[in-house]
């Protein structure tokens, strides 16, 4: 951990990120989280698996925009963070709020939409925490790697929907959550579309002209 | 002039070792800063962008805690026949664990905002179809009636639950003494509007004022509560002072909270989490395992205080006093 440049960063996040989760542990065993203290454990953790998994997805919009390129070293470490506060959110609900009466957890699952988005939010994180190793990465090859961590996208989408349809009416702290992650992937599709036209124009190819043959190729 | 000696050679640090304890200084302070940036930065996020959490000493209003030494003892003989037995919610969940959106969405927000509410001088608008409408002072409109204690449940459409002891006054005796005319066939319940004194209305979460009714047989039945305290003492700000309305077969927002008008009306009143999302909230609301709100199960709830979830109850458990009212009627459409 302690290597390279920027040393301290890694651990820096590392212990960082545990904060929160301790923080909850000692306010709960203290009694201090409210009148509906289920409810409160269940709120925090969702809201920091989303944090989590937006701050992984920024981490390449950071880099093609400022170049950076410190936030990608911390990619994988918050994506297992994101997974982290995902797994003890779900068993929380799990576990505690329905104290593991599988029929309700079922019915739940298949009845309601606002609890089957979350559900299907974490069991898209599964396969991407199981492949996070270097050396699954090598088994999988880049390209198939890369191609299946992109269910992060969707999974960060199904997670702000979850949180959505959970408030009664005031919708403006999912939609906040929800714009930044819409900046984050316009990013990406911007800088996709401007490395192709880039690639075009440096071979001599009138930017039009890219766009059209773009145009047939897909249509092919 | 004497110098001090100098150090034996052994004793001076050697430059590279310098120039790396340095550098691990360095380290060591940007590791501590950045762990609490994340540190902190995570915490405010996960309390929903507030600086502390709701349960900070510091902003709890010193009123919210000073609940009479022992509620039980002391109310105990005036428990009536339609007085639930259950432990009671303690008093300070009671008043800190609300929704009363006109200070706020959270739960804790009421409890730290409703200090704007100035709950006297107050009046309550009779109006319409009535012998004779009129202005009335809430301390005097309170004085027409004794006051009564009563213990019920009350289930949140949110599937939590508590046990509360109200202290108020049946409607039906109000609106005995009213004397509505044959076209009152419902009555209409108005809050305040008045975003200085509701800093929560300035934003557009619902279509303020907060409006709910009941049909007339409905406000009739002797469940109903106008409610001017709990706990044996004056309603706080944040459970609906000076005068709310308490329904217990229904779901929580129907207990509208700080009445300015009580209206006697021909047709079924717009009320407002019907006007907000009809396909979740029904004028009707009441409590009903069977129907789920669209989005989660009415089948449990969790009684505030209580580990596991309780089945909930038709009618929340008032179904001998008012499933007579509903005889006919498709509880599902009219949920």
């Amino acid at each position: 951990m302690w290597k390279g440049p920027l040393p301290w960063l890694k651990p820096a996040v590392f212990v960082g990120s545990l904060f929160p989760v301790f923080r909850l542990g000692a306010a709960a065993a203290r009694g201090e989280l409210g009148a509906n203290p289920i409810a409160t454990a269940l709120n925090q953790l969702g809201l920091l698996t989303l944090t989590f998994l937006i701050a992984a997805l920024a981490c390449t919009p950071l880099k093609l925009v400022f170049g950076w390129t410190w936030p990608i070293r911390i990619r994988r470490m918050l994506g297992l963070f994101a997974f982290f506060y995902a797994s003890l959110h779900f068993l929380t609900y799990a576990g505690l709020d329905q104290v593991l009466d599988l029929k309700a957890i079922f019915a739940d699952i298949t009845k309601r939409p606002f609890i089957a988005v979350g559900f299907a939010a974490f069991v898209l994180l599964v396969p991407l925490a199981a492949t996070s190793t270097d050396a699954m990465v090598r088994r999988l090859g880049y390209v198939r790697w890369k191609r299946l961590h992109r269910l992060a996208y969707l999974a960060a989408i199904l997670g702000v929907i979850h949180f959505v349809w959970r408030v009664k009416k005031d919708v403006s702290q999912p939609v906040a959550y929800g714009a930044v992650l819409a900046v984050l992937l316009s990013t990406r599709v911007v800088a996709y579309f401007w490395k192709r036209l880039k690639q075009r124009v440096s071979r001599g190819i009138p930017a039009t002209m890219a766009a059209g043959e773009t145009e047939t190729r897909s249509g092919s | 002039m004497k110098l001090p000696k100098e150090p034996a050679s052994s004793e001076v640090t050697a430059e590279s070792l310098y120039v790396r304890r340095r550098e691990f200084i360095k380290n060591a302070a940007l590791f501590a800063g950045t762990t609490t940036a994340v540190g902190a930065g995570l915490i405010y996020l996960a309390s929903g962008g507030k600086a502390d959490s709701p349960e900070s000493p510091a902003s709890e209003p010193p009123k919210a805690v000073t609940a009479p030494p022992d509620p039980r003892a002391e109310l105990a003989p005036l428990r009536g026949r339609f007085d639930t037995d259950e432990p009671m919610t303690p008093f300070k969940d009671v008043t800190t664990y609300n929704n009363f959106y006109e200070f706020g969405v959270d739960k804790s927000d009421p409890s730290e905002n409703a200090h704007t509410l100035r709950p006297r001088p107050w009046s309550v608008s009779l109006e319409g179809e009535i012998k004779k409408p009129q202005k009335v002072d809430v301390d005097a409109l309170t004085k027409w009636f004794p006051l009564e204690q009563r213990v019920y449940r009350m289930r949140c459409v949110e599937a939590w639950s508590m046990v509360i002891p109200w202290l108020g006054f049946p409607l039906a005796e109000l609106i005995k003494r009213l004397e509505p005319t044959s076209r009152a066939k419902y009555v209409a319940f108005t809050t305040l509007l008045d975003s200085a004194q509701m800093p929560g209305q300035r934003r557009g979460i619902l279509d303020w004022p907060y409006v709910e009714g009941l049909r007339i047989d409905e406000a009739m039945n002797p469940l109903v509560l106008l409610a001017v305290g709990l706990y044996g003492k004056e309603l706080p700000n944040q459970n609906g002072a000076p005068i709310r309305l308490v329904v217990p077969w229904k779901y929580g927002f129907k207990g509208i909270k700080s009445i300015v008008r009580i209206q006697f009306v021909e047709k079924q009143p717009r009320t407002t989490w019907n006007l907000a999302a009809p396909h979740e909230y029904g004028f009707y609301a009441n409590v009903n395992p069977e129907v789920d709100h669209p989005r989660w199960s009415q089948a449990t709830e969790r009684r505030i205080g209580e580990f596991r979830r309780r089945k909930t109850l038709p009618f929340n458990g008032y179904g001998e006093q008012v499933a007579s009212l509903y005889s006919g009627m498709d509880l599902r459409a009219n949920f």
